[in-house]
């Protein structure tokens, strides 16, 4: 099963990342962007039985920094065989 | 008895060398050197430092994988039993991603690496790290990260200065941390985590010696005990 976690900072928490690529599109003459957010996105292939309790705690033991970031689990459609 | 002292290297760490010398610098007695892998620790420790570096390149996040290699465990049932533990830059960040200390070092605010003496304002002297140095004495020390913005939510905050565990205070904006705090203590006293780096401020050579009563507090307060 492929998963995908998306981790963000919370909301209030400063993102100088963020803000840095939000300068760097306004340089290049894109108008119009209120705001830029950085996050990650953590792809996994696990097991088809991997439980949600499992997926979460991945992600409050390690994927994400509770501190700071929240996350979402994403399960993806098994890909249909081209053939 | 002589003082004994652990510090843990991960792979990436760079300043372990520089805390092994400023330590027997100040006890006179070398401290053991221990390889992130190792699941057990040397017997009897009077310190445990973890020192700066980029532990596995600052993967995930700063010192989130070293925070759950193996020797952390040990590390973290040390801290439970009492022993003092130090961790400076790459170390405070492996710190708060095991739990010991609350918050969290993000991103410098400039989005700069910095790497200067910076002043400090020493805002506890009671601490078993500390008590060298006068209350709201002025001190310099290196800084040297790029991940040295401390973040907290504002209850954190006001707790651990409520419960003076604010250890250190930048003297002038830093790198964006939430109320210029550059290190702190955890609730029994025994942990703290910092950016500067004191081990690079023990010897006149280096520039200033800011940082050597830090190491002469926790030894002289073993010897005396």
């Amino acid at each position: 099963m492929k998963v995908h976690v998306h981790v963000s900072l919370k909301p209030g928490v400063l993102d100088p990342q963020g803000r840095a690529i939000h300068h760097a599109l306004e340089g290049l003459g894109f108008t119009g962007v209120n705001d830029v957010r950085a996050g990650r996105l953590i792809e996994l292939d696990v097991a088809d039985d991997t439980g949600d309790d499992d997926l979460d705690a991945m992600c409050r033991k390690l994927l994400a920094n509770m501190v700071i970031e929240n996350y979402r689990i994403e399960k993806l459609p098994e890909a249909v065989d081209a053939a | 008895m002589a003082f004994q002292s652990a510090v843990i290297t991960f792979p990436g760490s760079n300043c372990d060398r520089d805390m092994a010398v400023a330590l027997e610098s100040v006890s006179g007695t070398a401290p053991h050197r221990v390889w992130h892998g190792e699941s057990e620790l040397p017997e009897r420790l009077d310190f445990i430092a973890l020192p700066g570096g980029f532990s596995y390149g600052d993967y995930l996040r700063s010192g989130a994988m070293a925070a759950r290699s193996p020797v952390m465990k040990s590390v973290v049932a040390a801290a439970a039993r009492g022993v003092p533990v130090l961790g400076v830059c790459n170390g405070f960040q492996v710190l708060t991603e095991s739990g010991l200390l609350p918050g969290a070092l993000m991103r410098n605010a400039s989005q700069n690496f910095i790497c200067r003496t910076v002043p400090l304002r020493v805002e506890n002297s009671t601490s078993l790290f500390t008590s060298r140095y006068e209350q709201g004495e002025e001190i310099h020390i290196p800084v040297a990260h790029h991940d040295g913005n401390f973040f907290a939510d504002e209850d954190t905050l006001d707790r651990i200065e409520g419960e003076g565990r604010v250890a250190f205070r930048y003297l002038e904006p830093c790198n964006g941390s939430r109320r210029d705090i550059a290190g702190i203590l955890n609730q029994a006293g025994n942990v703290l985590g910092m950016m500067p780096h004191p081990e690079r401020a023990v010897e006149d050579a280096h520039g200033g010696t800011g940082g050597r009563r830090l190491f002469e507090s926790v030894v002289t307060r073993l010897v005396d005990a």
